[in-house]
């Protein structure tokens, strides 16, 4: 089973949730940190990282000395990764999306398959955790392609818990389209609503069952709780602000470890979300 | 003689930092300027001010594959080009429209000519009045990509406005994370203010937001929200700011009051028995100095 925890937006408690989940799960949990844009799940969970790679993606080099400047290259290229001025043809690889079109039209074999680097992979263990995730490297662009590597490393009959990226854009929909079930984690502010309902109708167009945190729930107004009344969206778990738990977040202490009695309660909705997917 | 247009772009690595608060503040105190919002993934910057549209456009950006399923034979040469998994076939060939990057490859090679290209409507932008100035802003489909190009262009339109209106400052709201949309938004800048918080994951985000801004070569600055949540932290923040030449133009305490004020939708400079407000208005007169 795949739980992606998504929030619309940075900051409501995402990392927060999907790290208490995977803590509370008890043995063979994997947790994959799909926001490699930012990723923080190694702070509250500490892992050891055992394993280290490098995600490349395929880009064309010119091999100028085949090359007959026909220019079909340039024209398969809809990314404008490929130039050419006069019998110049010049390659920008980080603007290519690696989708090899220019490779297949070239009649003569003068492209070369190289590779860039858009970031590393790192794995290993936090306690029973099996723990992932991926950093993008500083400058690029292209997440995504490493979001899937990171993605890739999911184990199928191991309960996985995947932190998704903020937002509602492809990143985000990256994440969360092989879920069985999404939680979104909101605040009741004006902020945290708009950016709720933007999640929730990504959700519903996908048919992904999902239900909703409300982390600082007495930092706010009921805006948030009605709009789930209205949609139907199931309000999973309610916590309210306590000094204590900004305070332990900040030093990189895990919710669990601070509040130890929300383990029960985050093993409990574990249990709950899987009964519901069952059905 | 010519104003020259200077560019402050706010950002903060992460969302929930606080950005948008502080943002509508300054949108709130700066005299004469232009609001941009290049969150156009999930703006929340107009929930504070209120915008009146003037104009709204669709924004289209690439093209998407669709399957003219009479044409296709069911070949499937289309979903074994593929980079992306976004074709697979039944009796004919099905394109999920969120994975196609529209790359063409499979229209390219298509015997049967069964693919078309359609142009993607994936959003739209708007310039709106707001009690603080005009603000463009802009909304990407859900789902949808290309987030860098929208960002890039709203920034283009606000620029050709400060041109013709003679305003010699664009406010900029940044999008969160290091990736596509805040690249595109960094270029043209002229300084960078960062908002961050003092907890691991706040240093830890920062830390990735500034080796960004010395990739670009841009000058930035920094504002530590919610200080007094960990003040241990905040030191440590703002110290190893200080060693790598990002200075800390001030620090906000944690304060209820700003929610409240998002709630009535002000904001929290307008609010006079706000902490916080306080706070914020001292970091503007000291950013003012940095223009």
């Amino acid at each position: 089973m795949q739980i992606a925890v998504g929030s619309g937006k940075g900051g409501t408690g995402k990392t927060t949730i999907s790290t208490s989940l995977a803590l509370s799960a008890g043995t063979d949990v994997q947790y994959l940190d799909c926001d490699v844009e930012e990723p923080n799940g190694h702070i509250f969970l500490k892992p050891k990282l055992t394993h280290r790679e490098t995600v490349v993606v395929t880009v064309p080099r010119l091999d100028e000395s085949r090359c007959t400047a026909c220019g079909k290259c340039r024209d398969i290229c809809a990314f404008n990764a490929i130039a050419q001025f006069g019998k110049t043809v010049m390659i920008f690889p980080e603007m290519c999306h690696s989708c090899l079109g220019c490779f297949r039209v070239c009649e003569e074999d003068a492209l070369i398959e190289d590779t860039r680097e858009i970031g590393i992979l790192e794995s290993g263990m936090a306690g029973d955790i099996h723990f992932v995730h991926g950093r993008v490297r500083i400058g690029e662009a292209m997440g995504v392609p490493l979001l899937k590597a990171v993605k890739h490393k999911a184990e199928q009959d191991r309960l996985t818990i995947i932190d998704a990226p903020p937002g509602t854009s492809c990143p985000f929909v990256e994440s969360v389209n092989d879920a069985d079930y999404v939680i979104l984690v909101t605040e009741p502010t004006p902020f945290g609503l708009h950016d709720l309902k933007l999640a929730a109708t990504v959700l519903k167009n996908f048919k992904i069952p999902s239900g909703v945190i409300i982390n600082r729930s007495d930092l706010g107004d009921d805006r948030v709780q009605r709009y789930c009344d209205s949609e139907n969206i199931p309000v999973l778990l309610e916590i309210p602000f306590q000094r204590a738990i900004a305070e332990g977040y900040a030093r990189g202490i895990n919710l669990v470890d601070t509040v130890p009695e929300l383990r029960t309660v985050f093993s409990d909705l574990l249990t709950r979300i899987a009964f519901e997917v069952a059905q | 003689m010519e104003q020259t247009i200077k560019e402050v772009l706010i950002l903060s690595g992460k969302g929930g930092t606080g950005k948008t608060s502080i943002v509508g503040s300054f949108a709130h105190l700066a005299e004469n300027k232009i609001l941009v919002d290049c969150d156009v993934d999930a703006s929340d910057l107009h929930l504070l001010l209120a915008p009146k549209p003037t104009e709204t456009h669709d924004f289209k950006s690439g093209v998407k594959a669709r399957v003219e399923a009479d044409k296709c034979s069911g070949c499937g040469m289309c979903a074994e080009l593929c980079q992306f998994e976004s074709i697979t076939m039944g009796e004919t060939a099905v394109i999920s429209p969120l994975n196609c990057e529209g790359c063409g490859v499979c229209a390219h090679f298509c015997p049967e000519e069964a693919i078309v290209l359609q142009e993607n409507h994936c959003g739209s932008w708007y310039i709106a009045d707001t009690a603080y100035g005009p603000l463009v802003h802009a909304q990407l489909f859900a789902g949808e990509e290309n987030s860098g190009k929208l960002v890039s262009h709203i920034k283009n339109q606000a620029r050709q406005l400060a041109e013709t209106t003679n305003t010699g400052l664009i406010l900029i709201d940044g999008a969160p994370g290091v990736g596509c949309p805040v690249i595109a938004s960094l270029s043209n800048v002229d300084l960078a203010v960062v908002i961050t918080e003092p907890t691991l994951s706040g240093k830890h985000d920062l830390d990735r937001i500034l080796d960004l801004t010395e990739h670009f070569k841009i000058p930035a600055l920094v504002c530590i929200n919610k200080w007094d949540l960990h003040s241990e932290m905040s030191d440590s923040i703002e110290k190893s700011c200080n060693d790598r030449g990002a200075n800390v133009l001030g620090k906000i305490p944690f304060d209820r009051q700003v929610i409240t004020c998002q709630i009535q939708g002000v904001p929290v400079t307008a609010d006079d028995t706000s902490l916080a407000g306080y706070s914020i208005k001292a970091i503007w007169k000291k950013l003012k100095e940095h223009l």
